[in-house]
């Protein structure tokens, strides 16, 4: 066990972990953010994405011991005075069936435009191919990602 | 689908049964006056702590408040909003000031078993009647105080007015209206269509904007009881035992409370037994899963140690091309067989699959010394897992509480009981509430699967180029075989889920099934037996229609005959028509063609496409719901495969909720997609070769349909389900499109072009 420091959502944390532990149990189990999900524990599926100093990563796959005064945005750190266009994109295209991969989805969009406010068809595919969906929401989400680029939901 | 394998009855809630009054609070302060455009008073509330609460699903209190209970399970397909929507509309409640909340295990809300794609079936008059009656009890309410009768009053979103222009909110009058008698059923009156606010058209999933901030609480996030964590390392072989294990490395992971072990149920399993293994308490859950990875075990063998599904895949395909135990029989098969001008022969394969939703198993559970057992789990059917949990702990029933929380998808996964009961029974054993995690992998390689199934068609063409014959063999390990050793070969519930309910007017028909015990636990996956029956079927006409020389709709349309009512009943023995009766919801071929002559329209269908691409169609009923779909699909030289377009005609009734009926079928259709494309479950020596995502392969963005267009047809005919029904006719359908874009034809899964 060791204690690590490190800014979760703008905020200083510090918290106490075994060095190997990874960031999405960190998030969830010591810091009470359930917000970003487990769906596979090893970087297949998408569902426990957070940004990384502003880069979208599989938190399930990156050991605490790595992320020393490294910033971390999780999905309850977007939106918090007013939804993101993202957000609101998503939710004028009722994007969630179940919800359980949405917070994964949403994060990975943003990175999406924050790099590239104009994605096509094939850089959507590619950024989104990570995050799997069981309930099949993928139709709307592309829709949702060329809707907040449009800035339609701004 | 419901399981016939346990003995919970389907409760039917009767009106007398669920209506009931609440005791009120005291009266007395008037709070919320208002004045209106004429200077008249509005009285919108009254005491904040008068409850109004008519039967089990609604109560308003003082302020104006409603509360509906959602007493079906939110996996997904909305349900959550969709009946109380229902009550909404009837009452009059304005959404807006509606709070849903999620009912417990308790017998009064009716069945609670979120399965089968019947929620909206069997709740929508129901629940239409529990509305009305509370907007009637309201508009009495204000017309004893008006002093007017009740035909002046007339409640018109959370209020009541008059003829006159006087209003009293619904917060005031749940103080009024707590004396009167609950309305006959003559007394009350359902809205007419015309006057839906909310049936029929579109609004939001209750839950959408927490789940789009990462506030929505699954089961996966639920800890109410400042819980341990613990993780179960079971054995490979499902139903089989611990050799020998050795903690002592485990129990050194900082945080590793305690390690035990659960004794097996060996094989069958049933549904409700945990499946055995070794334990691992701890602090959290990193060293729950760390203490678990030092555990040392070496494994009993069990009675299915030697399973291996690919040998007995081609087992049941031999089981399949002899004569079998005939279920369905119109004519003289074997004379027609023997004068057909063209015999169509093909046998279909399809393997196990797992359903993985997005959230794994898990449940939280706080066994207490009084002998009571409170759980939080994302389960189906919250009244079965307090059967469980009772039955295997020995408790009595009714000190079992089960708190259902969203469910991060199911399929069908999670209506099996028995992850639940493991959480309750670690609980038991520790001595503390116990959040109980299932790993991905726990869920690939310890799951209740579908069941593999070979089945063998011929059909013949006679002279005339008439279709003739039909003979259809289906063979799989049934449900009942998880819990029944008896259970050996297909059932009647599961053979009507495709192969003895099919539609087509020939003359002679044969459809029979064989013995194939189960090897390894197996359960319903979404949609079930319609899975391969309709592969088989769809894949199977589109080859009859090749060999006649028409096109493929026009085949169908043919083949299906006469508008009629099938009288299925007097076709095949027993037959089971989603456990409803025939005169409620009949098999009627004008709506199955109505279904089918959308979609070819809708779909451009025939259209010209380059070389490469195809089209393919496929019709199915299942759950009641009539669906047609045709699939666009492009192939290129390295044989990828991508679905640009989907089309599907659905006939479901009135489309109580038509944006979630849709999010059924965009979704079913990248369901499919992953059943017939990329998933595929097969077991060696007993044990499952995959154990995640990089070897259980489902659809992702690229795999899945680019666009989906759903086409609703307009109906007054009562409602019924869509969470299942999308998938049966897209794998045909998609399949017929590979063979137009390629030339190979599909008849196993899942698809490999070479």
């Amino acid at each position: 066990m060791a204690k690590y420091q490190l800014k979760v959502n703008n905020k200083d944390i510090e918290i106490e972990a075994m060095p190997d532990t990874p960031l999405l149990w960190v998030l969830r189990d010591n810091l009470g953010l359930t917000g970003t999900k487990y769906g596979c524990g090893i970087a297949l599926c998408g569902s426990c994405t957070v940004h990384v100093d502003g880069v979208p990563m599989r938190s399930c796959s990156l050991a605490i011991s790595t992320l020393e005064n490294k910033s971390i945005l999780t999905i309850e750190g977007v939106g918090e005075k007013e939804l993101h266009p993202v957000q609101k994109a998503w939710m004028a295209e009722d994007v969630p069936q179940c919800g359980f991969c949405q917070s994964g989805q949403i994060m990975s969009a943003i990175a999406l435009l924050e790099e590239n406010p104009n994605p096509s068809d094939d850089d959507i595919d590619a950024a989104m191919e990570g995050n799997i969906c069981r309930c099949g929401t993928y139709v709307r989400i592309r829709r949702a990602i060329k809707r907040a680029a449009k800035n339609d939901a701004i | 689908m419901k399981t016939q394998n346990t003995d919970h009855k389907i409760f039917k809630v009767n009106r007398r049964d669920f209506l009931k009054k609440s005791a009120l609070g005291a009266g007395g302060l008037l709070l919320g006056v208002q004045l209106g455009c004429n200077s008249k008073p509005k009285l919108l509330t009254g005491d904040p702590a008068a409850v109004l609460s008519p039967n089990v699903y609604i109560s308003i209190d003082g302020t104006g408040e409603v509360t509906l209970i959602a007493h079906r399970s939110e996996m997904g397909t909305g349900i959550r909003t969709s009946l109380p929507l229902v009550m909404a509309d009837e009452m009059e409640a304005d959404w807006n000031r509606v709070k849903v909340v999620q009912a417990v295990n308790d017998v009064k809300y009716g069945d609670q078993n979120t399965d089968g794609s019947y929620s909206v079936r069997m709740f929508y008059p129901q629940l239409r009647k529990a509305g009305a009656t509370v907007r009637r009890m309201l508009e009495q309410a204000a017309a004893r105080e008006w002093g007017v009768d009740v035909s002046e009053c007339k409640a018109v979103n959370h209020e009541v007015v008059n003829s006159s222009g006087d209003v009293f909110g619904y917060g005031y009058l749940a103080e009024k209206a707590g004396d009167l008698p609950i309305p006959e059923e003559s007394e009350i009156t359902l809205k007419s269509p015309d006057d839906f606010k909310y049936i029929t058209k579109k609004t939001s999933i209750y839950d959408l904007e927490d789940i789009v901030t990462g506030k929505a609480v699954f089961g996966f996030d639920t800890n109410p009881a400042g819980a341990k964590v613990a993780v179960i390392k079971r054995n490979p072989e499902a139903g089989a035992g611990v050799q020998t294990f050795n903690p002592d490395e485990a129990v050194k992971v900082p945080g590793v409370q305690k390690v035990f072990k659960i004794d097996a149920p060996g094989f069958p399993t049933g549904f409700e037994k945990p499946l055995g293994g070794i334990v691992v308490v701890a602090d959290n859950t990193w060293a729950a899963l760390k203490g678990r990875e030092a555990l040392e075990i070496t494994w009993a063998k069990g009675v299915n140690a030697d399973y291996n599904s690919v040998d007995y895949l081609a087992y049941m395909q031999k089981q399949a091309g002899k004569d079998g135990n005939v279920k369905r029989e119109q004519g003289q098969i074997k004379t027609a067989l023997n004068n057909t001008s063209k015999l169509i022969e093909s046998d279909y394969l399809v393997p196990h699959f797992s359903h993985s939703p997005m959230e794994t198993p898990c449940a939280v559970a706080h066994y207490k010394e009084d002998g009571s057992c409170e759980l939080w789990a994302p389960v189906q059917d919250p009244q079965w897992v307090g059967r469980a949990v009772a039955s295997v702990l020995g408790l009595e029933e009714d000190k079992v509480t089960v708190n259902v929380t969203l469910l991060g998808g199911a399929f069908g996964r999670k209506s099996k009981p028995e992850f639940a009961v493991e959480a309750a029974f670690i609980s038991k054993e520790y001595g503390g509430p116990i959040k109980l995690l299932w790993t991905r992998d726990d869920d690939i390689r310890s799951s209740f699967y579908h069941f593999l199934c070979a089945q063998h068609m011929k059909v013949g063409i006679d002279s005339d180029n008439k279709v003739n014959a039909w003979l259809h063999r289906s063979v799989f390990p049934p449900i009942g075989g998880s819990a029944d050793p008896n259970a050996k070969e297909a059932s009647n519930f599961e053979l009507c889920m495709g192969v003895l309910d099919m539609p087509y007017a020939i003359e002679n028909i044969c459809c029979e099934t064989n013995e194939a015990p189960a090897r390894i636990r197996i359960g319903w996956l979404r949609s079930v037996g319609n899975i391969n029956h309709a592969f088989a079927i769809g894949s199977m006409l589109d080859q009859v229609a090749e060999a006649r020389g028409i096109d493929p709709i026009d085949n169908a349309l043919e083949l299906i005959g006469d508008d009629r009512q099938i009288d299925f009943e007097s076709l095949v023995d027993g037959f089971w028509n989603y456990n409803e009766k025939v005169e409620d919801f009949p098999w009627n071929t004008a709506r199955f063609k109505n279904v089918i002559n959308t979609v070819r329209e809708k779909s451009d269908w025939g259209k010209d496409l380059p070389a490469g691409s195809g089209m393919g169609f496929a019709a199915h009923r299942s759950f009641l719901t009539y669906v047609a779909c045709v699939v666009e699909v492009e192939v290129d030289d390295q044989n990828n495969i991508k679905i640009p377009m989907v089309h599907y005609a659905v006939d479901c009734g009135v489309p109580v909720n038509p944006e979630r009926i849709k999010a059924q079928f965009e979704g079913g259709a990248a369901f499919g997609a992953s059943l017939a494309l990329k998933s595929e479950i097969t077991v060696k020596d007993g044990a499952v070769e995959q154990e995640n995502f990089h070897d259980y392969l489902v659809a992702r963005i690229t795999d899945a349909p680019y666009e989906t267009a759903v086409h609703i047809i307009d109906s007054n005919e009562n409602p019924t389900g869509v969470g299942e029904p999308p998938v049966p006719p897209f794998i045909p359908a998609l399949c017929n499109a590979i063979y137009k874009a390629t030339g190979k034809r599909v008849t196993q899964l899942p698809v490999r072009l070479g």
